[in-house]
């Protein structure tokens, strides 16, 4: 096990470049590549040591490479001010990062067919997973959308390692006009998926899962919760997630995530409590209401 | 010369006085992936309740300049799957478990400090005042003095006679001293300051407050100074009350200053999120600021502050 846990390391970036709508870094990180599984991510400090933004930012990890004893590689769009401040890297520049963290895609055991959905920069950690599946056999379809064109990225690598990419843009820019979630059910019945895995955006994530269920096929998806500390001790990125008990609990998508099974994760109560919850003030009915105020610490 | 770390909390001592924060290092499980939690004076769980708690829906927080604003809600697996499994966990590693301890009302803070007693190696219990009191209708123990006395001594008398008890007080409180002096009163064997400042953060974008909970708790660097004034006015009032300060300790000679302001050991909270190994870099950077003032012993320096000036430290 002690192979899998994270480090923190101090990355001399190595190249920082604009990918259409976004950026992409590079940075020298052989810890964190050698140990690296599809699916995982990276919490990456932003704004120099005195900097008054304290928490890290996560990215998913997008490539690896033996370069420089190990490289690691991430896509990121500008938001705020870290994201910000991260595209203004230069070579050479160290940034502190920790991983990878997170639970990674499960990977199946036989050579089956796997449709891959990205939506956004949710693409990126879909394309080491494609080149693992490919490896062992497996046929990758891509649908892969966004807002506009410049959104999709690495299409022309997409099309190079799976047997179809599909691309869908709201605008109609590029690919077809629509959503992937437009695309996906006659992906899943000309390959004949097995299986689905899925990044993007919360909405993308259920109408994905949901399709995937009504096909009967198992779906794995990575959510995207705020997150403070990626390393599992805040407590302030959970989700609703059914275990396999029957109980839901509000789980870390840090450490527990943030790859899910698709209908394990109750969708229509992220961002809510549900009543039947563990812990949930009417778990148990114990006594009515729970009148917390949110001034309590923790 | 090393100088010697070692700090008294009530009967409990501790290797060094460099600690985490409840809330901010689990049970020191997911940190122990970066450094030897055996390392540091105590690992400070996060507060624990008799039941499971699910705590508040997300988000759950924001950044705020220097700090954070967080509205968790005391999510936790209760006190069985604690004992079961946090405690014996961090035992095994060899690290001192300071027990953060919440609960609705003074019956069930008294059962909570006797299931620690019966369980072995709990160096301390941290009694978190600021968990909503069931029988107030959520108002906060430190809101009343009294309250907060009725709910530290149940802990009190809960608890075996050989485990010091601490008082966590908020510092959102009209009078900080009283509140101190009705828990110490009240059997408290120390206090621990700051909990998280109340605070609010609107979102521009969606015109909504920041965290689902509306109202939250601000941490991180930003507050330390309303800490360190909060420990400094406290250790005047009570100058024999160990006190394990925190509130945005970020290096070794913010350790430090809470230390000359009164503090007998100092956790560190929100900076771990930043910097998963914070708490050995501040061990270390603490360790650095003694030796370059020549300092001996940590003991020496506690509350330095209030002394006249000029006055030598006692070497
Ligand atoms: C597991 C995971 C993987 C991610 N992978 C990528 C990726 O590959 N590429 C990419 O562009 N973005 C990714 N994100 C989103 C990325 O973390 C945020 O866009 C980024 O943190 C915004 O930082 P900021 O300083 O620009 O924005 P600010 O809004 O100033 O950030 C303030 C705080 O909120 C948090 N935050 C804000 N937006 C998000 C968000 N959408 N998700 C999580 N936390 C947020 C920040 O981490 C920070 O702590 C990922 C998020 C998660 C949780
Ligand atoms: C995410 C988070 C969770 C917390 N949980 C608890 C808790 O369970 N019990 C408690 O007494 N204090 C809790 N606190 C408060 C901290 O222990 C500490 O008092 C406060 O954050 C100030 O220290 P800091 O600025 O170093 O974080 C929490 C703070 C944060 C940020
Ligand atoms: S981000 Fe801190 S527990 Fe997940």
């Amino acid at each position: 096990m002690s192979d899998f846990r994270p480090v923190q390391m101090r990355s001399p970036v190595l190249t920082v470049r604009r990918v259409d709508a976004y950026h992409a870094i590079t940075v020298v990180a052989p810890g964190v590549a050698e140990r690296f599984r599809s699916g995982q991510f990276i919490a990456v400090a932003v704004g120099g040591d005195q900097s008054g933004m304290l928490l890290r930012r996560a990215f998913a990890i997008h490539d690896v490479k033996p370069d420089y004893g190990g490289t690691v590689e991430f896509l990121f769009a500008v938001r705020g001010g870290g994201t910000a401040w991260l595209a203004e890297r230069r070579s050479r520049d160290l940034l502190d990062i920790v991983g990878p963290l997170g639970r990674p895609f499960p990977l199946p055991r036989d050579p089956v067919n796997c449709v891959l959905v990205g939506g956004g920069y949710g693409s990126a950690p879909l394309f080491p997973l494609a080149h693992t599946l490919r490896g062992r056999g497996c046929r990758v379809d891509f649908v892969l959308g966004a807002a506009s064109a410049d959104r999709v990225f690495s299409a022309i690598t997409a099309r190079r390692v799976a047997e179809t990419a599909t691309f869908t843009t709201d605008d109609g820019s590029f690919g077809v006009r629509g959503r992937v979630t437009d695309a996906l059910p006659q992906v899943i019945e000309d390959a004949r998926s097995d299986v689905v895995y899925a990044c993007g955006p919360m909405p993308m994530l259920r109408e994905v899962s949901a399709m995937a269920m009504r096909h009967d096929i198992p779906v794995q998806v990575s959510v995207e919760e705020t997150m403070a500390c990626g390393t599992g001790v805040c407590m302030t990125c959970v989700v609703p997630v059914v275990g396999e008990d029957g109980i839901t609990r509000m789980v870390r998508s840090c450490v527990d995530g943030p790859v899910f099974r698709g209908e394990r994760v109750r969708f229509d109560d992220v961002g809510t409590i549900p009543f039947d919850a563990l812990g949930a003030p009417g778990w148990k009915a114990r006594g009515g209401d729970d009148p917390v105020s949110a001034r309590e610490a923790g | 010369m090393s100088p010697d770390l070692r700090v008294r909390l009530g009967d409990v001592e501790l290797a060094n006085p460099i600690m985490t924060a409840a809330g901010c290092a689990g049970a020191g499980r997911e940190l122990a992936q970066f450094f030897d939690v055996a390392r540091i004076g105590a690992v400070v769980t996060k507060s624990v309740m008799l039941e499971p708690r699910a705590g508040w829906p997300a988000p759950r927080m924001a950044e705020t300049p220097s700090g954070m604003l967080s509205a968790i809600g005391l999510q936790g697996p209760g006190i069985d799957v604690f004992l079961q499994r946090d405690l014996p966990w961090l035992l095994s590693r060899g690290g001192r478990a300071v027990v953060s301890v919440a609960g609705g009302g003074s019956a069930e803070y008294a059962e909570l400090a006797g299931r620690l007693s019966e369980a072995p190696g709990v160096s301390v219990i941290e009694v978190n005042l600021s968990s909503p009191n069931l029988a107030d209708r959520g108002r906060h123990f430190t809101d009343d003095p009294a309250a907060a006395a009725e709910a530290v001594r149940a802990v009190r008398s809960g608890a075996r006679s050989d485990i010091p008890v601490f008082a966590k007080l908020s510092p959102d409180v009209p009078d900080l001293v009283g509140l101190a002096g009705a828990c110490v009163e009240a059997g408290a064997d120390g206090l621990s300051m700051i909990n998280t400042v109340r605070g609010m953060s609107i979102d521009t974008a969606t015109m909504r407050p920041a965290v689902a909970g509306g109202m939250g708790g601000v941490s991180g660097p930003a507050i330390r100074p309303i800490a360190v004034a909060c420990v400094y006015e406290v250790h005047a009032a009570l100058p024999d009350v160990p006190i394990i300060g925190m509130g945005g300790v970020r290096t070794g000679s913010d350790a430090l200053e809470f230390v000359l302001a009164g503090a007998s050991a100092v956790a560190v909270g929100t900076v771990i999120f930043h910097d998963p190994s914070a708490c050995v870099r501040i061990l270390r950077e603490f360790e650095e600021a003694l030796g370059e003032h020549g300092v001996a012993r940590v003991s020496d320096l506690v509350g330095a502050a209030h002394r006249p000036m000029g006055a030598a430290l006692g070497r």
